[in-house]
């Protein structure tokens, strides 16, 4: 089947899609957008978080089908056209919560995510807004640090 | 929930910008959070196709038959191997011990062995042709603990073993045994005024790397094979593959792509020969990607253990002898056993000074799944039966356990079980008392001004209670982990630096076969060729088999070991280009004959300060290219019937206090704090430091109260491969880890500086364990811990 739908503000379309086959193939195998990570496929660990229609979703459980016509946006939308990395992707970097970062795409689409409706989140709202995203480097504390920096440096206008 | 910031203690001393002791950004930070960064999985080929690995479903039986007659048929399949396809007649390997077979020959030995593999244009139709593949089995008898493993007529998990351990072990389902003898417990054990006993179980953890086994291979012109891959040490695997294929190592060109974690579980091979034979078979590039559920049999675990121990002690607290019995399940195939062996022999009575010991370690052969490398490696587990053994002796004794343990801390010139004297610092009491003196969380720490916050409470946001039947509790524990191949192995890494003039600046390029596995060797490179070469830009190669090998990323050896090989090259270099400024400029100034010279902010220094020239002038148009190995100090074989030897390179220590909430009614525990102080050595990167103390932490909390890999004793068939019934912490089961680092330095290491990513995961999950203990008054003699452990229902 053909597939139809936008990513990143872009129309994309994908041809002989198997019914099976989930969204976050499709994003990764013929869209050539593999930011978004398989790492368990089975809706457990977040790696493979997107935004659908600007909902935070596990792409590896959602149909490519269910997608037709509707709005994706992945790990590979969150920096400017410039290549200006956003304010949490920054944050990721500069406090240290990237070690593998595999984990990494899908808690700063889930970050993102949340500091758009909590801009100054507490650490359980941040706590409670990343426990679908597993991270087995970095024990968290660094990615809590990430997150209060990016609500910090938004919440300064920097 | 407060803040954990990376300590502003640390020293920070480089006269060179990005230097060592700076919390420099990885350069691989950018490419990984706007999701560009390459890993083993994301690789893409024109015209490539997918493999697929068949694997056994049951744990231990002959192979009758197997017919692949109708996937092969299926369409859109190129290729349908089994062990009779394979070319050469080398169809085993193994890391020390060539046990394992590439594909399962004669009989399965454990459940999820490879059996057949399948070359398809799509992954379904791979796995549904895979699915056509009709193999018979005739059941053989289950080997499954000690007793069954050991019985007199016990069948043989492998006959026929000519290996080098077979001729000491007191029976051929046992991999290697590993006693230490010192002293005369039995004689000490008179002068005991108390004794305590124990007998401990620890469960089997799974590594849990998120980024699945997965790679591509592309068959070359040349006859060869180029294979992209997520590994741990790129030339163990090249040793393995190229008999397999019949190829020499040239023509097996491995370059290693992203690394989704490892922390042991990458040492062994996992797809790389399969995904070789089917693009060598096919002709076309292969990729092979395992989904979580394969990924559970597509790696060793840690092994699980029974541990049996008894302390004595006199009245006022001086341990007098400790008696062990350590048995690991190696599971079907050697994999680390033997190394996993000598660790829990040699470490098997912690940080603390026991003249006179009496210790057994051995690994079984069974049909349980294969159990190897996962970080810290046979030091968790004695760490988790010592430490609740020094509990139990300090509340015999009616002394504050802390207490209790620092009166019997090693410290530098104690005396190991080995013989060994450790002769750097060993800070075992000071660690545990930067933990204790740290101010306790605040007694019911959930409670908020809007009431209570579930999220702070066991049971979480399924609501459970809002601090009825809530009990805190506070464990400690400390630890002791070597560092570096142990026993004589000959340990070496090897780096190549070359330095050059680039559009007018000198630039210095590192190469090493490092595997980056997400620990920041990368960024760590960078800043010793800064601050050895005095040079701000530095470019990281990517790591390959075109250099030579630098060892595993394990054992907590590579900032010691290739940091220490890229420090001793560049060292070489910066020679080579003193060299060329003596020649071009010695006769303008004494100092170039008289001084120490550095290379500073792209000059050359005289020690005193005083600027002699520019790099770039001293290099002109040179270019200074070395590469060369680097060594630790020698170390020898465990005697086999003693256990005497200087077996270690060095040892790293860390301290936890856990402090933990319970809900007594339900079972449910909240680790609420997990304190640790490490002795890091030298920081060479204080925020990946930290990084590393936090990770290793974690899964040392996962192991105390989720993580199992739960093996059906019966059958040994795996109950639970996936992340949905094997658990692993999420940030809410995690709490907040303070970090306290002390930095003594080990003046026979590069920079003074310790290996640090095992020894946070020793002591975290004895320190939980103590806590949960503290706070129900109940034994738990094993790990995990589950809600009817607490409950007894």
């Amino acid at each position: 089947m053909r597939v139809t739908f936008t990513v990143n503000g872009r129309p994309q379309e994908a041809d002989d899609v198997w019914e099976g086959e989930s969204l976050l193939y499709v994003l990764r195998e013929r869209m050539g957008l593999p930011g978004s990570k398989n790492a368990c496929e089975q809706g457990e660990c977040g790696s493979c978080t997107v935004r659908l229609d600007g909902v935070p979703v596990c792409s590896c459980l959602v149909a490519a089908g269910q997608v037709q016509g509707r709005r994706v946006d992945t790990v590979e939308g969150l920096a400017g056209e410039d290549g200006e990395l956003s304010a949490i992707q920054q944050a990721f970097v500069d406090a240290g919560a990237v070690q593998c970062g595999f984990c990494t795409p899908g808690l700063l689409v889930a970050a993102d995510e949340l500091l758009e409706h909590n801009p100054s989140p507490s650490d359980g709202d941040i706590r409670e807004a990343l426990s679908g995203n597993l991270c087995r480097c970095t024990g968290y504390e660094k990615i809590l640090d990430a997150v209060r920096l990016a609500a910090a440096r938004t919440g300064q206008g920097v | 929930m407060g803040i954990t910031r990376t300590p502003t203690s640390l020293t920070q001393s480089s006269a060179t910008r990005g230097g060592i002791g700076e919390s420099t950004l990885r350069p691989d930070g950018t490419l990984k959070v706007t999701g560009e960064f390459a890993y083993s999985s994301d690789l893409w080929h024109e015209d490539m196709l997918w493999g697929y690995t068949l694997r056994s479903t049951v744990a231990h039986a002959a192979i009758v038959s197997i017919d692949t007659s109708e996937a092969l048929a299926t369409s859109g399949v190129y290729a349908v191997l089994t062990y009779d396809d394979l070319p050469t007649e080398v169809k085993h390997y193994g890391l020390e011990i060539r046990d394992t077979p590439v594909l399962a020959h004669g009989k399965v030995r454990h459940h999820g062995e490879p059996v057949a593999l399948v070359a398809a244009d799509h992954p379904e139709t791979a796995r549904r042709a895979a699915a056509k593949i009709r193999v018979e089995y005739d059941a053989l008898p289950v080997i499954t603990d000690e007793a069954s493993a050991t019985a007199p007529d016990a069948v043989l998990v492998h006959e026929g073993r000519d290996d080098h351990h077979i001729g000491h072990v007191p029976h051929p389902n046992i991999v290697h045994r590993q006693p230490i003898v010192r002293g005369d417990a039995d004689r000490a054990a008179e002068r005991a005024d108390v004794v305590v006993s124990g007998e401990y179980v620890f469960g089997m953890q799974d590594q849990a790397f998120l980024g699945p086994e997965s790679g591509l291979a592309v068959p070359a012109e040349d006859g060869g094979v180029d294979l992209y891959v997520a590994t741990q040490w790129l030339h163990s695997d090249l040793r393995q593959i190229a008999p397999v294929l019949g190829l020499p190592e040239r023509k097996v060109r491995m370059t290693l792509s992203g690394v989704g974690g490892a922390f042991g579980g990458r040492e062994d091979l996992s797809m790389q020969i399969h995904g070789c034979l089917l693009a060598l078979r096919t002709g076309k590039p292969v990729k092979i990607v395992y989904n979580r559920f394969e990924s559970f049999f597509g790696h060793v675990h840690r092994h699980p253990a029974r541990l049996w121990y008894e302390h004595g002690a006199t009245r006022n607290g001086k341990l007098t002898h400790v008696r062990c019995r350590i048995v690991l399940d190696g599971g079907a195939y050697a994999s680390a056993s033997p190394a996993v062996v000598g660790n829990a022999a040699s470490l098997s009575i912690g940080p603390y000074v026991v003249e006179d010991v009496d210790i057994e370690a051995l690994a079984l052969y069974t049909n349980n799944p294969p159990c190897g490398a996962m970080r810290g490696f046979g030091a968790v587990q004695a760490c988790f039966a010592y430490e609740a053994q020094m509990d139990k002796v300090a509340a015999e004794l009616g002394m504050d356990p802390v207490e209790f343990r620092q009166v019997n801390a090693m410290e530098q010139g104690t005396v190991m079980p080995t013989g060994q004297t450790v002769d750097s610092p060993a800070p075992v009491a000071e660690l545990l008392r930067r933990v204790k003196s740290r101010p306790l969380p605040p007694e019911r720490q959930w409670e908020t001004t809007e009431g209570a916050d579930v999220r702070a409470l066991p049971g979480g946001l399924s609501n459970t209670t809002h601090g009825e039947g809530v009990v805190r509790g506070v464990g400690y524990a400390v630890g002791i982990k070597n560092v570096g191949f142990s026993e004589g192995f000959d340990d070496y890494s090897t780096a190549r630096v070359r330095m050059q003039v680039i559009n007018g600046e000198p630039v210095a390029t590192v190469h090493t076969a490092m595997a980056e596995v997400g620990q920041g060797g990368v960024t760590v490179h960078a800043q010793i060729a800064r601050s050895e070469l005095g040079v701000t830009q530095v470019t990281i190669q990517p790591a390959d088999t075109q250099v030579g090998s630098a060892g595993s990323t394990s054992a907590s050896r590579q900032t010691y070991m290739t940091g220490g090989a890229v420090k001793n090259t560049c060292e070489a270099v910066r020679e080579k280009v003193l060299d060329l400024g003596r020649r071009r400029f010695g006769s303008y100034h004494p100092a170039w004959a008289t001084a120490e010279l550095l290379l500073e902010g792209g000059k050359v220094v005289t020690d005193g300060g005083e600027a002699l020239a520019d790099i770039a002038d001293v290099l002109e148009d040179d270019v200074v290219d070395l590469e060369l190995e680097f060594r630790h100090r020698p170390t020898q074989a465990f005697d086999l019937r003693t256990g005497q030897g200087n077996g270690h390179v060095q040892y790293s220590f860390a301290a936890h206090r856990a402090v933990v909430e319970v809900d007594t009614e339900l079972g449910l525990v909240k680790v609420v704090e997990l304190a640790c102080a490490q002795d890091v050595g030298k920081a060479l990167n204080p925020l990946s430091v930290v990084g590393q103390i936090q990770g290793g932490t974690t899964q040392g909390l996962g192991v105390a109260v989720m993580e199992e890999i739960v093996v059906d004793p019966k059958t040994a068939l795996v109950r639970n491969p996936s992340f949905t019934d094997y658990l692993i912490p999420t940030i809410l089961d995690t709490p907040t880890i303070p970090v306290d680092v002390l930095e003594l330095a080990d003046e026979h290491a590069p920079y003074g500086l310790r290996g640090i990513g095992e020894a946070p995961t020793l002591s975290s999950t004895p320190a939980v364990l103590a806590a949960i203990r503290q706070a129900t008054g109940l034994e738990l003699n094993r790990t995990p811990v589950r809600p009817e452990h607490l409950t007894g229902s």
